[in-house]
């Protein structure tokens, strides 16, 4: 059974523009899937049609009867006037959770993102990393099976970014997440996947799927390793060729 | 009490100067009374200009109250519908831009209770800005936290409790501060208008009566009042504003 499986998806706005020419996917439970485009591709539209924000045009979305999502966007979004711990629990408090247990869950998703000590501050007081980080407690407070991402890390410097993958990666070995993740970033894409659909934009399109095999652990060593090279050039040609497809046609 | 030291520097240095100059060129008192005999005109008139600022206070509480709960009403039917909005906000225009010296005399006929008159025209002056700015800050929605709720299937209510109301807080005490003001101004202009016809006992009143008996003395002296009334009550708004808001808001962290 997949977490998630689309077929022959497609969207175009309302203005006419395709944002998405139709496209199969199919996510299997457990896996981490990495979108990884140029702006303009729609990788972030098609995050949205698979966590329902957006209605696609056409095709079928079909999710796992049992997948509780969790979505991380792009910014933290948090509740400028609600505490950290407030912040997390939101989704609890949401869905009619007594207090006590709502509080102690929010505590414990702060605790794996390793911002414990911060539940009552104010999410301004928080650097941009820790902000994330509270998203992302906010996302696994719920349990989810299955965390949508929308280039989450987009807007932090490298190292922290790298940081986060990390965590993100060892939150999913604790609980058998499936994480579709969407990035621009081809050093991101390959520390990360364990499949990377790229995609290509005007009209948005995918173009390729690689697949990350590798038997070395995901650590500082696989960054600088030459498996790693090799994923991040097969990568950078398959999105080159189909930009230089791109300029073709519209020449 | 560091921030208030220059604007008393400026105000005991304006008082001097007044002083010296009322005193040094032997200006009448029934032109310009110096601040020392305003001061004892406000000591010798105490009881008469304490009633009448007591009065004045009232309407403008009371017209700030029924201000806020009118507004913040009319700001949730408006986010509501946008059919209610396009019904609706052109007589809130209407309203606005009606000056109230012309509409006063019709509700002081109308209505024959004075205090209520009065409280009913500086309602009207304060109530515009309060609708303005909570219908705007019940609106401007952080995109992403909307989508977020809209993710988790928030219904409408919790929607509107938890994420429209407390966005739209610093806006409304954007309004507050503004109605607040507004609201000492239409309690003192419909009570000039009011005192024609012979009723009321506020600060605008004594104003009024003082005028005709060329007591200048007592006018400065209900001017005072009326002008530290003011004062108070934008300072109180503004710890209102910072207490409800202290802590997350932006416009609350800068200098404090």
């Amino acid at each position: 059974m997949s977490a998630i499986e689309l077929r022959a998806v497609e969207k175009t706005w309302e203005n006419g523009v395709q944002a998405l020419r139709p496209l199969d996917l199919r996510v299997e439970r457990g896996e981490i899937v990495t979108l990884l485009g140029p702006s303009g591709c729609g990788k972030s539209s098609l995050l949205n049609i698979v966590a329902g924000l957006t209605e696609a045009s056409a095709g079928d979305v079909s999710v796992g009867p049992d997948e509780r999502i969790g979505f991380v966007f792009q910014q933290a979004t948090l509740m400028p006037w609600a505490r950290v711990a407030a912040n997390v629990r939101l989704p609890l408090d949401l869905a009619g959770v007594a207090r006590a247990e709502a509080n102690a869950r929010a505590a414990e998703a702060l605790r794996r993102v390793g911002l414990g000590a911060f539940a009552e501050v104010w999410p301004r007081e928080l650097s941009g990393g820790m902000q994330m980080r509270a998203s992302i407690a906010r996302a696994l407070v719920t349990e989810p099976t299955l965390l949508l991402m929308d280039e989450p890390f987009g807007a932090l410097d490298e190292i922290t970014r790298n940081r986060l993958d990390d965590e993100l990666l060892r939150v999913r070995r604790e609980q058998q997440l499936t994480v579709l993740f969407v990035t621009h970033s081809i050093h991101e894409a390959v520390y990360l996947s364990d499949r990377v659909v790229v995609m290509a934009a005007r009209p948005g399109r995918v173009v390729a799927e690689v697949a990350i095999t590798t038997d070395e652990p995901r650590d500082d060593a696989f960054r600088v390793s030459t498996t790693f090279a090799r994923h991040a050039r097969d990568l950078q040609q398959a999105l080159l060729a189909a930009a230089r497809d791109a300029d073709e046609a519209l020449a | 009490m560091r921030r208030a030291l220059p604007g008393l520097v400026v105000a005991i240095a304006l008082l001097a100067l007044w002083q010296t100059w009322v005193v040094a060129f032997d200006i009448p008192v029934y032109l310009v009374p110096s601040p020392l005999t305003v001061a004892r005109t406000l000591v010798a008139d105490a009881a008469l200009l304490g009633r009448a600022l007591w009065v004045t206070v009232q309407v403008t509480l009371l017209a700030l109250a029924a201000a806020v709960l009118l507004g913040v009403a009319i700001a949730f039917a408006f986010v509501q519908s946008r059919w209610i909005e396009a019904a609706l906000f052109p007589y809130v225009v209407l309203l606005q831009v009606t000056p109230i010296v012309a509409i006063a005399p019709l509700i002081i006929i109308w209505v024959q209770n004075p205090t209520l008159s009065l409280v009913i025209c500086a309602t009207i002056v304060a109530l515009f800005p309060i609708i303005a700015n909570t219908t705007l800050g019940l609106r401007s929605v952080d995109a992403g936290l909307a989508d977020y709720f809209r993710l988790q299937r928030a219904s409408r209510w919790q929607t509107l409790w938890r994420l429209r109301v407390p966005g739209a807080l610093p806006y409304f005490f954007g309004g507050l501060r503004i109605a607040s003001g507004l609201a000492l101004i239409g309690a003192v202009v419909a009570e000039f208008v009011a005192g024609t016809g012979g009723t009321g006992t506020g600060l605008a009143y004594q104003i009024l009566q003082a005028g005709y008996q060329l007591n200048i003395a007592r006018m400065f002296a209900a001017l005072t009042l009326i002008a530290l009334t003011g004062v108070l009550l934008f300072v109180a708004t503004d710890l209102v504003t910072r207490w409800a808001l202290g802590g997350w808001h932006e416009s609350e962290r800068v200098g404090r």
